[in-house]
């Protein structure tokens, strides 16, 4: 297993590199340009030197070993130097600056990193919390009531896209019964029970439209996963050695079902960190997925690659992930 | 006797201070929600030059003299404005001084001084700083202190427009001390000073978070002791425009929403809950369809749309370019898209009102019959497909314009007039990052012009049109020589024209500039270089529980925040 996940990790090395390349090619054949936002009374040749005093007068592969050796080198280092208070050098490395703002790339993630966490990675939790029951107590008495309803509410969390569910509850919860605030406050600390109802409260929409979809998704999964069990030979025989019906159900067909359930919800974790962009944007979260796409719009390169760069590398991080869990969970298989 | 009126009237200046004093207070009326749903990204206007960027930072920057609501230019860091008159601008046009007001302290409480304006002017003009207002300061030689409170620019050559550096929020002065390591190359780097200048308005940054939310608290050095009202401004940022209406006009979170670019539909029902209004300003912002005078035929490659391709095989007739103007109803074109946010307009030139020409009045009443009957008497017939041709060269264009629903309305209001007159039309859409983008090696920038219309807004910075006006030049049209960069988008070119704005450009007289103005403006339109349709207004949502808003186009729409107040 420990010489299965080194290859696996060394074998992630090239693969990132190529990634990496990928995003800063594809960014480079974009025909978007960062002067394009400026209102058109700022004359050409002043659109000429902002370009150039971002550096985009350099040939493509100098911009990219910058970018590089920004990425791989200087940020770690400044990292380590803010950890530890030591002084490594002379401590004035080129950082990765974004092109919109003028301000390091690592520190304005850094910035968006809670309120992404908290929202969507609270409503992930939550869906995972929500979704099993759901799934096992659907697949245990299916076609029943319960199924059905649950089948529905799925389909509709499903399918309805999130601009649209985000949008009717601020209609229904904001503006007509004004339970909660539109606008997330981003400054907002908690400090004692007020602030915290109030955080709760200011949570409470993006979570629950983030909870719907996930949890609808989730629960199909395991409801089927569940079904495939139910019918396994194993349940037949301990029904027949009379074990209770409930020790069936959450010990043997549950573990069993849960196997390919750990490998789906461990492979949704990047999603949390590359936030959710329509989501935020609704509710003006102001995460990392609002940081993705004003970034796009704005054509500010350094910030878009490196956002994503971290996103491809919290997806092989977690491929990576599920096939051990895969491997700890289901003696049957085995990577050696 | 003299000091004695002296005398009496600071008195009274100083009662009536201290009247207001006691009906205001600095700091009193707790936080100003302000929300802007394209959020700021920096707050030095230098380095960005977005207009959310020059609007938020001008709360606590300012510039020495910025623009009212009429347009009219006001004193705000000097004591005066300067003119021929009263000798503050040489006789010959090549100098103009400014006396600064005594006793402005920056927020840190340090005096404001001539060497912070003349540091301004070094640190945009610096080499490699890639400074977004440098178009501010063209023409300036130099800038020097006579003493602590008086500046003196010096030009190159005349200026007849003189106020252009350190005027409007285009151009506010930072602090020397503050910005002093931060010239040239270095300007990016200082992140805590691009993120928190430190000015002379009412206003100081206490917290920026990038692209989100920018909050401040009230100037303690602020040069009026009664303002602002407000002890704080939260400065939100994010989501989109009709959200944002809502959260001014049916949530009642937020007091002010800018640029609300929404369906006057959907804002009329907002509207209604009572919470809140929209208030217009109207600049100098022209929607406009430009006409392509150089074939961008595909088929000619590298050369479509230059001068090499030669005149547009149609579009070179005068008799299709008007018929194609007299084919539009901008009435109904104004109230399916902007409502109270725009009016028609036959103008380039909108505003201001001495700039305003009603000789091409006549494109504002729909002709559908009288364009058809021009384009048959030029001999245009229409085919079998109802289109009209001539010569074998068919009247149908490719109409390009940016992505936003308000224009893709417009794009199908046209197409079905056009289609009355036997005029077919293509439409496309292009993403405004990259439309408005200038990327020379995208085939689908407005500068490129690869179509035979295409439609977007311009405008102009301040009040005078003549830097404006030269956009229309026959050196300025874009071409592979220069990059595709040039202003001349319509590709016209008529001597006579850049005639009157070389003339323009030598006239002192403001009663003479506006006739040049308006003859330039009368010119461009007659003839085609483009159909100007809506003259376009910033709508912003206001609630009623904010009092002291002036809505203005010609400055930063927070130019007077010092004045806004909570109504009780």
């Amino acid at each position: 297993m420990f010489n299965y996940t080194l290859r696996r990790l060394l074998f992630a090395i090239p693969t990132l590199l190529v990634i990496s390349f990928i995003i800063f090619a594809l960014l480079d054949l974009a025909p978007n340009d960062p002067t394009g936002e400026l209102p058109l009374t700022i004359p050409p040749e002043v659109r000429e030197q902002i370009r150039a005093s971002l550096g985009l007068d350099q040939p493509f592969f100098i911009r990219y070993l910058l970018w590089m050796q920004q990425f791989f080198i200087n940020e770690p280092l400044n990292l380590l130097e803010k950890m530890t208070g030591w002084q490594i050098g002379d401590g004035s490395r080129m950082r990765i600056l974004s092109w919109a703002t003028r301000s390091p790339v690592v520190d304005l993630i850094v910035e968006r990193l809670p309120q992404t966490l908290w929202v969507v990675g609270l409503s992930y939790l939550l869906a995972v919390i929500i979704s099993i029951p759901i799934g096992v107590i659907s697949a245990y008495k299916q076609y029943s009531i319960f199924d059905q309803i649950g089948t529905f509410v799925s389909m509709v969390g499903f399918s309805v896209p999130t601009f649209f569910t985000g949008v009717v509850l601020i209609v229904i919860f904001s503006s007509w019964l004004q339970w909660f605030p539109s606008v997330y406050d981003t400054n907002h600390q908690v400090t004692d029970f007020a602030s915290l109802m109030f955080q709760i409260k200011q949570m409470a929409l993006p979570v629950i439209v983030l909870t719907l979809y996930n949890t609808s998704q989730i629960a199909r999964f395991v409801r089927a996963s569940m079904l495939d069990n139910l019918n396994q030979d194993y349940v037949r025989t301990a029904r027949a050695k009379g074990v209770k019906e409930n020790i069936i159900l959450l010990v043997h067909v549950l573990r069993n079902s849960l196997i390919p359930v750990v490998t789906v919800i461990a492979l949704g974790v990047p999603t949390i960190f590359s936030g959710a962009i329509i989501t935020e944007q609704i509710f003006r979260v102001n995460g990392l997925g609002q940081l993705l796409i004003t970034a796009i719009q704005g054509a500010d390169i350094p910030l878009v690659q490196t956002l994503t760069f971290i996103f491809a590398v919290l997806i092989v991080l977690f491929n990576l992930i599920a096939d051990v869990l895969y491997g700890i969970l289901d003696p049957r298989i085995r990577y050696d | 006797m003299k000091k004695l009126t002296v005398f009496l009237a600071s008195t009274a200046a100083a009662l009536a201070l201290a009247g207001t004093a006691a009906n205001a207070e600095r700091a009193t009326d707790g936080d100003l929600k302000i929300l802007f749903w394209q959020a700021v990204s920096t707050l030095n206007p230098y380095l960005s030059g977005g207009t959310k960027e020059i609007y938020s930072s001008s709360l606590t920057i300012e510039p020495l003299a910025r623009y009212d609501q009429t347009g009219t230019l006001t004193p705000w860091l000097v004591t005066e404005i300067p003119t021929v008159d009263n000798g503050g601008v040489a006789k010959d046009m090549t100098s103009i001084t400014w006396k600064l007001k005594p006793g402005v302290k920056w927020s840190d409480g340090t005096p404001f001084t001539a060497e912070d304006v003349i540091f301004t002017w070094q640190y945009c003009t610096a080499p490699d700083g890639g400074c977004a207002q440098k178009a501010q300061y063209e023409g300036v030689k130099s800038v020097e202190a006579l003493d602590p409170t008086t500046v003196k620019v010096t030009f190159t050559e005349p200026k007849y427009y003189p106020y252009s550096a350190f005027v409007g929020a285009q151009s506010p002065i930072i602090q020397k001390a503050q910005f002093k390591d931060c010239v040239g190359a270095k300007a990016p780097g200082c992140t805590s000073a691009n993120f928190g200048p430190i000015g002379t308005g009412p206003f100081v940054v206490k917290e920026f978070k990038p692209n989100d939310v920018v909050t401040y608290v009230a100037n303690p050095n602020y040069r009026d002791a009664a303002k602002p009202a407000f002890a704080s401004v939260t400065l939100k940022g994010g989501g989109d425009a009709p959200s944002a209406a809502r959260a001014v006009l049916e949530t009642g979170e937020f007091d002010y929403a800018w640029n609300m670019q929404v369906e006057p539909e959907v804002l009329a029902t907002m509207i209604a809950k009572g919470k809140g209004k929209i208030e217009t300003a109207f600049g100098t912002q022209v929607e406009r369809i430009n006409l392509n005078w150089f074939n961008p035929d595909p088929a000619l490659g590298d050369k479509r749309s230059t001068k090499e391709a030669g005149p547009h095989p149609a579009l070179k007739d005068p008799a299709v370019r008007k018929a194609l103007s007299m084919a539009i109803d901008r009435e109904v074109i104004d109230e399916v898209g902007y409502g109270e946010a725009g009016k028609p307009t036959c103008n380039i030139v909108p505003a201001p009102d001495i700039y305003i020409s009603t000789t091409n009045d006549w494109c504002l009443k729909q002709d559908i019959d009288g364009a058809n009957k021009l384009l048959d008497e030029a001999g245009w017939k229409k085919g079998s497909d109802g289109i009209r041709a001539k010569d074998g060269v068919k009247l149908s264009f490719l109409y390009q314009t940016s992505t936003n629903s308000v224009r893709q309305g417009t794009q199908a209001l046209v197409k079905d007039w056009w289609q009355q007159i036997g005029v077919a039309s293509e439409l496309r859409n292009v993403a405004a990052s990259v439309f408005f983008g200038g990327d020379p090696a995208s085939p689908d920038t407005f500068q490129k012009f690869y179509a035979d219309v295409e439609m977007y807004t311009n405008n102009f910075d301040g009040t005078d049109p003549e830097k404006y006006l030269a956009e229309w030049l026959c050196d300025k049209i874009p071409s592979p020589a220069n990059g595709w960069q040039g202003q001349n988008i319509p590709r016209y070119c008529n001597p006579d024209y850049d005639k009157i704005v070389a003339e323009l450009a030598k006239t002192g007289d403001l009663a003479k500039r506006a006739e040049l103005a308006k003859k330039a403006n009368d010119m461009l339109t007659a003839e085609g270089a483009h159909i100007p349709l809506i003259h376009r207004g910033q709508p912003s949502a206001i609630s009623n529980t904010l009092a002291g808003v002036n809505m203005n186009a010609w400055d930063s729409e927070l130019w007077n925040a010092a004045d806004w107040s909570r109504k009780k």
